[in-house]
């Protein structure tokens, strides 16, 4: 993208700066829209109606909100460690933001082709601990301290089993690019690599309830490393008050909602690209068939944002449906069950890969 | 050398999610671990035994609701029964019914509400939600007959407020029927959700003798596997006349006492106040709720105990008359704060998520515990 | 192991039945409603924001004397004869000037006790239940029909009619002795 850019405008900086927009855009595009789907989602699983004033059935709701987070007084304690306190929410959100760096939303908007951008997408996710980190230990209050403990644990121990079956997948496709891996599964639902991925044979089928196991298994590390339920216990609120952010209000609390939305939406986009197709349309493209190939790249951030956000709504649905665990068996389930599994997961499909 | 380590006091409450009102816990932890806990009460604490004092025997029944809020018509109900034991009124049957009929809806919806908010500590915000929406429609009723939701001031020394509304029954029956498949949704939902049953299981347990030795009384004490309950052990009103299990813990997914089993004794008890307002709904005998009311409530000297089985527990009234208009004295033995006492025994050597699942699983309402 | 796998099992099977019900919900029709513009209808028995009809009222205390948080004030004056106030709607006669009728509906805990004892059914509870002020005097009901200089006035009549008749009675009183005097 920035290559076109650079053509199109001829300026470094200028292209520079709209390469680094786009994915700004898109995190905070994602959250507005996902806490307005999380309060929709919620209210008609729990028969109520949800926000209903501002717009359309509340459309703008999300809207409204970040307009009066704007304009709050930033009321802070005065027995906060200042600048750990100030930084801790500009990190939390450096992370989240700097993932969408190298999701390709289509083959054409992407923030960086990088070779190694599964790799980076993993490493700059734990940016987020320190965040959390700080913030609980700069807030100067018990709650906030223990959830930011608890979070640094549940975040640090669950980036194994992740890790894991990203590993099992770089395995089976052969490479780090997150393009190159959408590309892989082409555009037809069957060449996926939840269904044994693009190559046919008898390994295909020997592969896909291993892919579905290993689904299962990054989807449930990474709906504990984004701090969702049933893994939300840094923020339990009937435990933790709000966990590592009690004590932050007005913009900063923000941030940190901003980027739990658009972590949500990154993992989930992890996973599709991982699994399903990223931005591969299940059924062929449209722009194909009447010969209108510029149609493609649209399609294709369509099919994305659609499959981004169907994981983005099972998240949801999980939250509004379980309980939540507690702090050592979320570890327990981490390495007792999680990693167990994907380690043997690992070594079945490395078996069937090298067959 | 040695790391130097210290606990940490942590304290929750009045101000947090889960205390279930203004109780204060103060927390000694190791970690997350749980080293003592203390709780403090009395933050809600409005003077109701003073005030009877200054009350007419009517008077008081307002104030009788403000105690357990969730349960009102059961508080209402205790005293009046109090009160006609010191007169010696005879009610007529279809007060006895209509009061029986209360006083069941009252248990359902005041477990809905226990069993919701338990949810709600445990994490689960959805059944929070389904249940209060079943617990409106209680209360619907409840404001059909005497007007209000909450706070009713129903039962009368002697007989009622008001006579029950011509499409009562009608509804009651409507709300029976409708009721059933949402305890089924519950049990799927919530009660034996795999992550529900690691939270509660095996948690907080409470010994029968520990249980017994602290007076602990209502589900908390079935759950430990007693049967008894007032209904049966020392029946008041009618209610030696209807047929009804009393479910006690058995320790399904866990041991038993712990904190699943005093959830789920609950659960299975709306399941037979269910059974007994079916038997009684259709038997309401017709007559004047009224007329055994007395012009003049003046007790004769002397005093009087009487218990009833609350949603929580024995609620007993102590009475001393003088004689007057006033009473002399009204004692109320709360079992949420009878209940409360044992929680520094439950909570030893759990975590802190444990404190909020034992405290839920006590079912405390501080309107009760401070009085 | 076979512990292991069935906790794993169960697990997954029991949020997928708890999934299952959330989804049906999801398609249920709400059971919130928006509240300001729609509103439930209230049933004929609620109990919500007194009100007195002040006409009807005979000025007995009766109801002031039921309330057990003493919210209701009344203060009354007796009629002088010759001023005739009616009658209440189910026929009994008025005797007393009502001069304050005053409820403190902040206290009030809407227990309904005040409306049993009345005779004349004249005070009763609404159904009216949005009535919040920004003052709290606000929310001190005045329902006495008569103004203040008017019940002033009224307080002053009885008294002169009251001092008369102490007078008339100090003066029947006296004369008797006068004429026995005489007489002895
Ligand atoms: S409703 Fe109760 S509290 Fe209110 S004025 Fe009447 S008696 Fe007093
Ligand atoms: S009881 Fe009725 S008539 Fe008597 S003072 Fe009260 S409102 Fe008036």
């Amino acid at each position: 993208m920035y290559q076109y850019f650079y053509e199109l405008l001829g300026s470094e900086i200028l292209a520079t700066l709209i390469t680094a927009a786009v994915p700004l855009v898109n995190v905070l595009l994602a959250a507005l829209i996902g806490v307005y789907l999380e309060r929709k989602v919620s209210a008609h699983m729990q028969d109520r109606l949800g926000p209903m004033r501002t717009g359309w059935h509340g459309i703008f709701q999300t809207v409204a909100d970040f307009i009066k987070m704007l304009q709050k007084e930033d009321a802070v304690s005065t027995e906060v460690d200042k600048k750990l306190y100030n930084l801790a929410p500009v990190l939390v959100f450096t992370g989240s933001f700097a993932a969408y760096a190298v999701i390709p939303f289509s083959s054409k908007v992407i923030g960086t082709e990088a070779e190694v951008g599964i790799f980076y997408l993993l490493a700059i996710s734990s940016l987020v601990v320190a965040g959390i980190l700080m913030a609980g230990w700069s807030s100067n209050n018990k709650y906030s301290l223990l959830g930011a403990m608890r979070s640094a644990s549940q975040i640090i121990s669950y980036e194994i089993p992740t890790a894991i079956v990203v590993l099992s997948m770089v395995m089976y496709t052969g490479t780090l690019s997150l393009d190159k891996m959408s590309q892989m599964q082409t555009a037809y639902f069957w060449n996926w690599n939840i269904l044994g991925g693009a190559e046919f044979g008898f390994a295909k089928f020997l592969l896909i309830p291993f892919m579905i196991v290993g689904f299962i298994i990054i989807y449930i590390s990474t709906l504990a490393e984004v701090n969702r339920t049933p893994f939300d216990i840094p923020e339990a609120e009937s435990e933790l008050v709000a966990g590592y952010f009690t004590e932050y209000c007005g913009m900063k609390w923000a941030m940190f909602m901003l980027s739990e939305y658009g972590n949500m939406f990154a993992v989930s986009g992890l996973v599709t690209i991982l699994f399903f197709g990223g931005y591969q349309s299940p059924l062929g493209y449209f722009g194909d068939a009447i010969g209108v190939h510029w149609m493609i790249p649209f399609e294709q951030v369509f099919w994305f944002i659609a499959k981004g956000w169907f994981f983005v709504f099972v998240q949801m649905w999980l939250r509004w449906t379980l309980p939540r665990l507690r702090v050592d068996q979320l570890m327990s389930l981490c390495w007792k069950y999680l990693i167990p599994y994907a380690f043997v997961n690992l070594i079945i499909i490395g078996i069937i890969t090298l067959l | 050398m040695a790391l130097k380590t210290e606990t940490m006091v942590l304290n929750m409450g009045p101000q947090h999610p889960s205390t279930h009102g203004v109780l204060r816990l103060e927390l000694e932890l190791e970690g997350e671990l749980i080293k003592k806990v203390i709780p403090h009460i009395g933050y809600l604490h409005r003077c109701f035994e003073k005030h009877a004092e200054a009350m007419q025997y009517n008077q008081v029944i307002p104030y009788t609701d403000r105690m357990d809020y969730l349960a009102s018509m059961y508080n209402n109900f205790g005293y009046v029964i109090a009160v006609e034991k010191l007169m010696g009124i005879e009610v007529p049957e279809r007060v006895q019914y209509i009061r029986l009929i209360m006083g069941e809806l009252q248990r359902i919806a005041s477990h809905l509400v226990a069993l919701g908010t338990y949810g709600l500590d445990i994490g689960a915000f959805t059944p929070f939600l389904y249940l209060f929406r079943d617990r409106e429609k209680i209360l619907s009723l409840f404001e059909m007959t005497c007007g209000a939701r909450l706070l009713y001031n129903y039962m009368w020394v002697g007989g009622l407020s008001h006579d029950i509304h011509p499409d009562f029954q009608r509804l009651t029956k409507e709300f029976i029927n409708y009721f059933k498949p949402t305890i089924v949704e519950l049990d799927s939902l919530l009660s034996y959700n795999k992550i529900f049953i690691e939270r509660t299981a095996n948690i907080g347990i409470l010994p029968v003798d520990t249980a017994i030795n602290y007076g602990v009384t209502g589900p908390m004490l079935r759950g430990s596997g007693i049967k008894f309950d007032l209904r049966r052990n020392d029946p008041y009103s009618i209610y030696n006349r209807f047929d009804f299990d009393i479910p006690v813990g058995k320790g399904l997914v866990g041991t038993v006492g712990d904190c699943w089993d005093r959830y789920y004794v609950r659960v299975r008890e709306m399941e037979e106040s269910l059974k007994i307002l079916e038997q009684a709904i259709d038997n309401i005998p017709e007559g004047d709720v009224q007329s055994a009311i007395p012009k003049r409530i003046k007790p004769p000297k002397g005093t009087v105990y009487s218990r009833v089985e609350t949603p929580r527990g024995e609620l007993g009234y102590f009475i001393i008359s003088d004689g007057s208009t006033n009473p002399f004295r009204v004692k109320v033995r709360a079992p949420s704060f009878v209940n409360l006492e044992v929680l520094g025994e439950l909570c030893k050597g759990h975590l802190v998520a444990d404190v909020i699942a034992i405290l839920g699983s006590v079912d405390i309402v501080l309107g009760e515990v401070d009085r | 192991m076979k512990q292991y796998l069935k906790n794993t099992w169960d697990g997954i099977w029991t949020v997928l039945i708890g999934m299952k019900i959330t989804f049906k919900h999801l398609f249920t029709p709400a059971v919130t409603i928006q509240y300001p513009d729609v509103k439930v209808p209230l049933p004929e028995r609620v109990r919500n924001r007194l009100y007195v009809n002040i006409d009807d009222c005979i000025g007995c205390d009766q109801c002031s004397r039921a309330c057990p948080v003493s919210c209701i004030e009344i203060e009354t004056t007796k009629a002088i004869p010759g001023e005739d106030l009616g009658t209440t709607s189910n026929g009994k006669k008025k005797a007393l000037w009502v001069t304050k009728f005053n409820i403190d509906i902040a206290k009030c805990c809407y227990c309904q006790l005040c409306v049993f004892p009345c005779p004349t059914e004249c005070i009763y509870m609404t159904d009216v239940y949005e009535f919040a002020e920004y003052e709290r005097e606000n929310l001190v009901y005045k329902f006495s029909a008569l103004t203040e200089t008017e019940a002033v006035e009224k307080k002053a009549n009885f008294e002169k009619f009251q001092a008369e008749k102490e007078a008339q009675k100090a003066a029947a009183a006296a004369k008797p002795k006068e004429e026995q005097k005489p007489v002895n």
